[in-house]
């Protein structure tokens, strides 16, 4: 009974190819912008889960001072090293503390000269900021006690120096610093904000606040917590330890900050998320509009086949066997527009993550809901037209032209 | 009552009224008319004497708007939309003026359609169907579509159609409306021979005396009513 309607159902279709392909036009629209935006939209979010934990995962930053909004900060004393030094030792759970200071400078080798941003800290930079070695090594011991004039160099710094000369031994200036060049560090690209990665060079702390900066000032520490470990709690000891050491009394505000990298991953993800559903949400309209078409067209058929439903009658069809016969058609009319549709999105989606440069992630559930969903449009649209014919009077229909 | 055979069609004092009000039109005024199985009847009759009105209460089409109308002793006036239109599958064939083929659709899946709502099995139905094929003489045509057989070659697949069932009776509306004559003729004789052979009862409307005279029975209808009901060659 079922297949007998199926094959039916074929047939018709066959026989219509132009009309049929025009009628689930509007489901093979709305499916693949369903799926192209959903797609989309997931490749988007994880591409800014990556970046973001290409800055170090479970990173906490504390700066001194309190962001006043509007990019101002309240003015406070900086840290100093044994703030760092306190955290790591006081502090469990975390995997690396790297105090840094920073500041804009000019670096010049040979003719080539680069404006880039100069930071002093420690190895344990590296291990925080997940960052991988190239080529060349870290600072050793010595070098950081000493402060000994030696840099690492990122690799938008290398390109623009050096060109396609080996860095690593070479000698570069910054300001009345000059400096060789130990290692170059893998690049991680562009962060989520637009700033390049890339474009650093990195000093031991202690040559920083000796040579550069001429204080003992440090103005970021960078805090790697464990895996599987709460940020919050982490957060909240250096918080209370740094009050502390800071002599910041109970009523009084912290006078510096602390950011958790996590939760500024999850806010932009969540942002992301939110947009890929409403993209879809506008999308899946279309696939309401295209339902509509569907009835459309069913109902002309029915029209047009009035004489047909009648000799089905008159020789003894069941009402509810042509009410499937007609459903079935619907419903395997706007099926095939689905799978269509998919197949378009797939190939579509590839296109577009290509272009914008945003990975492809193929989600199978959004491809089976999109699907189960034509299939429905086709029942929920098909039913009216499919009624329609059931209830037709034999004798008019027979008579009808 | 039970205890002997009814009559297959039995209608008593049927009447059948379209419209209401103003536009109310009497198509039959009370009908009484007796067929017996096995009986081959011609129903003759000038346009609107309510002869197509009587023939689609007969084919369970409509239902009467007073009167009874037992076939095979049930009640068909009690009888739901579902229920007579299982009656038309299981007992009844129709041969429709015009043929009412389904267009685009071969000979041999026109004739398998009433198989079809009976729920039998493909290789079975295709048999059935090219048989009935077969015995109206239309072999090795059951892959063509309507529009490329001949108006008589139609008339067969309708009327393989309607026998491919093998029904208790066949209902035929002007089943030679459209032939030529030797075309006709041939058609009457296939009817004829279900009739004798294989003991269908048929009833059947047409405009031609020359055809009427295949039937055993004539019956002719006038403003709604019978005017004159004549053997041939009597009762068989």
């Amino acid at each position: 009974m079922l297949w007998n309607a199926l094959l039916l159902a074929m047939r018709e279709i066959r026989r219509n190819v132009m009309r049929s392909f025009l009628t689930v036009l509007g489901i093979v629209i709305g499916v693949a912008a369903v799926i192209i935006m959903v797609t989309i939209g997931g490749g988007a979010t994880q591409q800014v889960t990556q970046q973001i934990s290409s800055l170090g995962s479970n990173l906490l930053m504390v700066s001194p001072g309190q962001r006043m909004g509007m990019g101002q900060r309240s003015s406070a004393s900086a840290f100093r090293l044994d703030d760092a030094e306190a955290i790591s030792r006081e502090i469990s759970n975390i995997s690396a503390v790297a105090p840094s200071a920073s500041q804009s400078v000019t670096v010049v080798f040979g003719n080539e000269n680069w404006s880039t941003s100069i930071s002093g800290s420690t190895n344990q930079l590296f291990e925080a900021g997940n960052w991988e070695f190239k080529s060349g090594r870290q600072f050793v011991e010595s070098e950081l006690r000493a402060g000994k004039a030696v840099c690492i160099i990122g690799e938008t710094v290398r390109k623009e120096l050096f060109g396609e000369q080996n860095p690593i031994g070479q000698k570069i200036r910054l300001e009345k610093l000059s400096c060789e060049v130990i290692g170059l560090l893998n690049s991680k690209g562009q962060s989520t904000m637009g700033m390049d990665q890339d474009d650093l060079v990195v000093i031991p702390l202690r040559t920083f606040q000796r040579r550069l900066a001429g204080n003992q000032d440090v103005r970021l520490i960078q805090i790697s917590v464990k895996d599987g470990v709460s940020t919050q709690k982490v957060e909240q000891a250096v918080t209370e330890l740094l009050r502390e050491r800071r002599h910041i009394s109970a009523n009084e505000d912290d006078d510096f900050s602390v950011m958790d990298l996590k939760e500024i991953a999850n806010m932009l993800s969540g942002t992301t998320r939110v947009l890929t559903m409403l993209l879809g949400a506008v999308a899946a309209v279309s696939l309401l509009v295209g339902g509509i078409g569907i009835m459309n067209i069913m109902l002309v058929s029915v029209t047009e086949r009035t004489r047909e439903i009648g000799i089905r009658l008159a020789i003894g069809a069941l009402e509810r066997e042509v009410l499937l016969q007609f459903l079935v058609e619907a419903i395997v009319l706007s099926s095939l527009g689905g799978i269509v549709g998919i197949i378009l999105a797939l190939a579509g989606s590839v296109a577009l993550a290509n272009l914008i440069q945003v990975p492809f992630v193929f989600n199978m559930s959004i491809v089976v809901v999109s699907f189960l969903f034509s299939a429905a449009v086709g029942v929920i649209f098909g039913y009216f037209p499919a009624r329609k014919a059931a209830q037709l009077d034999p004798i008019e229909a027979l008579r009808h032209e | 009552m039970q205890s002997q055979q009814p009559s297959l069609i039995e209608l008593r004092d049927v009447t059948k009224v379209y419209g209401s009000g103003q536009a109310e039109m009497q198509a039959l005024g009370g009908i009484d008319l007796t067929i017996e199985r096995g009986e081959f009847v011609a129903v003759m009759g000038p346009s609107g004497s309510g002869k197509s009105t009587c023939m689609n209460v007969l084919g369970c089409l409509d239902t009467p708007t007073a009167g009874s109308y037992r076939f095979d002793g049930i009640d068909v006036g009690s009888l739901t939309r579902d229920q007579l239109a299982l009656l038309r599958r299981n007992y009844l064939g129709f041969v429709f003026q015009g043929f009412n083929l389904l267009n685009r659709t071969s000979a041999l899946e026109n004739v398998e359609l009433p198989l079809i709502y009976r729920g039998m099995p493909a290789a079975e139905r295709r048999e059935h169907a090219l048989n009935a094929l077969k015995v109206v003489g239309l072999n090795g045509w059951e892959d063509h579509t309507p529009g490329e057989l001949s108006g008589g070659q139609q008339q067969r697949v309708a009327i393989a159609r309607a026998i491919v069932t093998q029904p208790s009776v066949l209902l035929a509306d002007e089943p030679t409306g459209n032939l030529d004559s030797s075309r006709s003729r041939e058609i009457m004789e296939l009817l004829s021979s279900f009739n004798r052979d294989q003991g269908i009862t048929i009833v059947m409307v047409t405009h031609e005396p020359d055809m009427a005279a295949f039937a055993k029975r004539q019956i002719h209808f006038l403003d709604g009513l019978v005017a004159h009901d004549a053997n041939n060659q009597g009762h068989s």
